[in-house]
């Protein structure tokens, strides 16, 4: 293999996003050589994305929370499918987990004591939320870039790793994969692997994910050996913009919300009244009235019902919709014009008014926009033991939306940067830790010629079909049949539909030549994005009850019997295998928790 | 509601390449990176160009757009006339890797070599404290998206290539603005500025803070006043004896 560029690492982290850079900082700082793997250039991953917040049970404005209140309302959030050590976890850590990004220049609004300010969320008892405006994720990002930089990280950027690599004993070895930019092979030899790739979204079509959210970690960890965990959880925002279509499923931020929005439909109804579930009653408001008291006085008010859990809301618009009382380009109405003045808007969402503007010619301070439900994050990923964020194969790590069980059936918003930066972390100093008592194991080069030769395949064919066909034809799959709102015989249509398309996709052909050519790395993508749309399909198939971010229609509502189980998913040949296994179950003293509070 | 373009789009790698025209349908409220990516699912699968998030926050999608430096993804089609042919080009100031993709590692090889922060001790109880009008004028500069049009319009560089080791740029200069402003840190890194990223060089044209995506003000707010504080620190004598003795005063 003589165009084959070779460097040996102890710890190998795939993704640059805010777990992939914190768990690289985590590992370089005790003492590991590690490197980072990216598809984009650095800084540009899709935490920059994320607007609210990062939640964390500081006590900052409100003294009375403290990390039980979060573990609560996160389990809560995730219809208590979550796994509890990690709800435990990520509630007790984040607080710190904030405060150290201070440490490495990150800007947070402030208190009026000069502390670091928290606003509120959906899902969330208290202001919760450490924030910049609505740039928080770029805030995130960029500190973690910088911090990455002066740690001396080696960063590979503009290159996707096509698989693990594993040693005779199934350990981990290694990475392969390519450099977008020329279109040369390299191996990356190391004991431990962080996989923090993300998600999944781009096998949807209106989703709020960028190109890169091609589920391949997800795939990579399936075909290492590694399980997956409740795949049938993909979270919709409520909030996507509708219109013009071309920016249709762009996330428009929860903060809206937080910051005094509220839903109304084509009536001009305030409609979240009419769908508070039964779960969540004695915490949300029952009038107007008192929704708006709750703003400045949460202590004798409850919660607007505009800020329910995600999965909740996303639902209701979508029956609104379908009801026709949707706005006039098939979403509903969010209006914070009507409620709060100019200069506030602009100052708590300096970036959705940017946004409206530049992309619907919508003034979001004197009109409500329109939103619908957007593909946003996928709660399902890699089955990792909560403390180490190690899978079942020796040396593989996972953290942040690539790792499964920390949000259960829904992910309460402000919960994924705490999760990237506290799971990060777990993840660079458990991978450090092994990869210091582990010796490297040597790559197999008939792996490495295979890998050469499958990522070369699609230049080899001729006359097959373009694999922005395929790509396309998934989306339409995925976000028709088994989307927001999903039914057996939808579902097993769209399980045909993948087997068809896994065809077309093996006989893909790929013009032009190796050197950036985006045509190419889409279809080296395409066969992870098959297999984690499968993974969904089948365990979307496999739970048949409503919980979070899965609804069955033929099973509307929630099943205790399925409370106590999750859906595992694992590689058979080309296929996908299922079983159900035990939710772990949480100690008494955590059990306690949700009859105090 | 749907009419069909004309788009010239420049294709090529560092060896060369042209202007190639396209004829592509564009659509209600559709921009330009909308009308390349029609380009690439229709009739040329391998054109590059980088993109991520598609709504003006990654800084990603540079490119200039009938010869301006702009976010491709913020750019409407409605800007234009429908008979108006619309010019695509890679940013110039960068060399070609290919299509609308360029080599931007000058920009990152700028960012590592600047001190990095330096923060000063946390309070007794662990938090930091600051005030929300001290955190603003660097939270300014923190809203940049590197997208770096700013890199690409400055005269310093654009037409420059010499200068390129000598000056960091709009973008960096701003950075180390940024670090000199912020309440927390604690290093001075005013003569390097000057010395070593080329500060001098910056005659306060303004043109990097019209192109800039994100509206910040990066001459008047970063740049002018970090010309202002080299100046403080050239003619004050107990700046100048602090950092011959090791101390890093501050403003
Ligand atoms: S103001 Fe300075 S940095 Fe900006 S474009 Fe002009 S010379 Fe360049
Ligand atoms: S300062 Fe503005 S123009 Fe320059 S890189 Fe940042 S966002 Fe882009
Ligand atoms: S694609 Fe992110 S700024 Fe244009």
């Amino acid at each position: 293999m003589t165009d084959l560029q070779r460097a040996f690492y102890d710890v190998l982290v795939i993704g640059a996003g805010g777990a992939g850079l914190r768990a690289a900082i985590e590992a370089a700082e005790q003492g590991a050589r590690t490197a980072v793997v990216c598809k984009s250039l650095l800084g540009k991953a899709h935490t920059v994305m994320a607007e609210g917040g990062i939640a964390a049970a500081m006590g900052n404005v409100y003294p009375q929370d403290g990390w039980k209140v979060h573990f609560r309302d996160t389990m809560r959030g995730g219809k208590m499918l979550n796994h509890w050590r990690m709800a435990q976890l990520h509630a007790q850590e984040a607080p710190d987990r904030v405060r150290e990004l201070e440490d490495w220049g990150a800007l947070f609004d402030r208190t009026p004591e000069g502390l670091i300010s928290q606003r509120d969320f959906g899902g969330h008892r208290f202001a919760r939320l450490a924030h910049v405006g609505d740039r928080t994720g770029l805030e995130l990002i960029r500190t973690l870039q910088q911090r990455t930089v002066a740690l001396g990280i080696d960063v590979y950027m503009e290159c996707t790793v096509t698989r693990l690599l594993r040693a005779h004993d199934g350990r981990m070895a290694g990475a392969f994969g390519y450099w977008r930019e020329s279109g040369q092979f390299l191996a990356l030899q190391a004991p431990a692997v962080v996989l923090a790739t993300g998600g999944i979204g781009k096998s949807y079509k209106v989703t709020s994910n960028s190109w890169e959210y091609t589920g391949d970690g997800h795939s990579l960890a399936l075909q290492a050996g590694a399980s997956l965990v409740n795949m049938e959880f993909v979270q919709f925002h409520p909030t996507g913009m509708v219109w013009p279509p071309s920016v249709r499923g762009i996330l428009v931020t929860e903060s809206v919300r937080g910051d005094g929005g509220i839903l109304k439909n084509s009536a001009g109804n305030r409609f979240m009244f009419d769908y508070i579930p039964d779960f969540f009653r004695k915490e949300t408001a029952e009038t107007e009235e008192e929704a708006d008291r709750w703003y400045t006085d949460k202590t004798n008010n409850r919660r607007p019902p505009e800020l329910l859990p995600r999965d909740e809301v996303a639902r209701a618009i979508n029956s609104e919709v379908k009801a026709g009382r949707g706005s006039p380009h098939g979403g509903v109405f969010l209006d914070i014009a009507s409620r709060r003045s100019a200069e506030y808007v602009r100052k708590r969402l300096p970036s959705m008014y940017h946004q409206f503007k530049e992309l619907a010619e919508v003034d979001i301070t004197a009109e409500p926009m329109e939103v619908g439900p957007t593909c946003h994050y996928v709660m399902g990923g890699v089955e990792v033991d909560p403390d180490t964020e190690s899978s079942v194969v020796p040396g593989l790590y996972a953290a942040g939306e690539v790792a499964g069980g920390m949000h259960g059936s829904n992910r309460l918003g402000g919960n994924s940067l705490s999760d990237l930066l506290v799971f990060g972390r777990r993840a660079g100093a458990a991978a450090s830790a092994y990869a210091r008592e582990t010796d490297a194991a040597p790559l197999r080069e008939d792996d490495l010629t295979d890998a050469t030769r499958e990522a070369l395949a699609p230049f080899a064919r001729e006359g097959g079909e373009n694999p922005y066909t395929v790509q396309h034809d998934l989306q339409t799959c995925m976000n028709d049949l088994v989307g927001i709102i999903r039914t057996a015989a939808e579902v097993q249509q769209a399980l045909d539909r993948i087997e068809e398309l896994k065809i077309r996709a093996k006989a893909l052909t790929v013009q032009g030549q190796r050197q950036y050519n985006p045509g190419w790395h889409l279809a080296l993508d395409l066969p992870h994005m098959l297999r984690v749309s499968e993974c969904i399909a089948k365990a979307a198939l496999e739970r048949e009850e409503s919980r979070g971010g899965h609804t069955r229609d033929d099973f509307p509502g929630p099943d205790p019997e399925w409370a106590k189980i999750n859906v595992i998913c694992t590689a058979d040949g080309e296929g996908i295998a299922l079983k159900r296994q035990p939710l772990p179950v949480m100690p008494d003293e955590l059990a306690a928790i949700f009859e105090e509070h | 509601m749907s009419y069909d373009a004309r788009l010239r789009v420049w294709r090529g790698d560092a060896s060369g390449g042209d202007l190639q025209d396209f004829t592509v349908q564009v659509n209600e409220g559709e921009v330009v990176l909308d009308i390349i990516h029609r380009l690439q699912a229709t009739q040329t699968p391998d054109l590059a160009v980088r993109w991520n998030c598609k709504a003006g926050k990654c800084g990603s999608c540079s490119a200039e757009i009938n010869g301006r430096p702009r976010l491709m993804c913020l750019t409407r089609m409605g800007t234009f006339g429908e008979e108006e042919v619309v010019t695509v080009t890679p940013m110039r100031a960068f060399p070609v890797i290919r299509d609308l993709v360029t080599d931007v590692s000058f920009n990152y090889e700028k960012a590592a070599q600047i001190p990095p922060f330096t923060p000063r001790q946390r309070d007794a109880d662990g938090n930091h404290r600051m005030q929300q009008v001290d955190v603003e004028r660097s939270q300014e500069f923190r809203k940049c998206i590197e997208c770096f049009l700013c890199q690409d319009t400055c005269h310093v560089v654009r037409d420059h290539e010499e200068n390129k080791p000598a000056f960091a740029g709009p973008r960096f200069l701003m950075r180390i603005a940024e670090l000199e402003m912020h309440p927390l840190d604690g290093v001075d890194r005013r003569r390097l500025a000057q010395d070593h990223f080329g500060l001098g060089m910056c005659n306060i044209t303004k043109c990097c803070s019209e192109v800039c995506p994100e509206g910040i003000h990066i001459t008047d707010n970063a740049l002018i006043p970090l010309k202002e504080r080299v100046v403080d620190r050239k003619y004050d004598p107990l700046t100048w004896l602090g950092s011959k003795i090791g101390l890093r005063p501050k403003d």
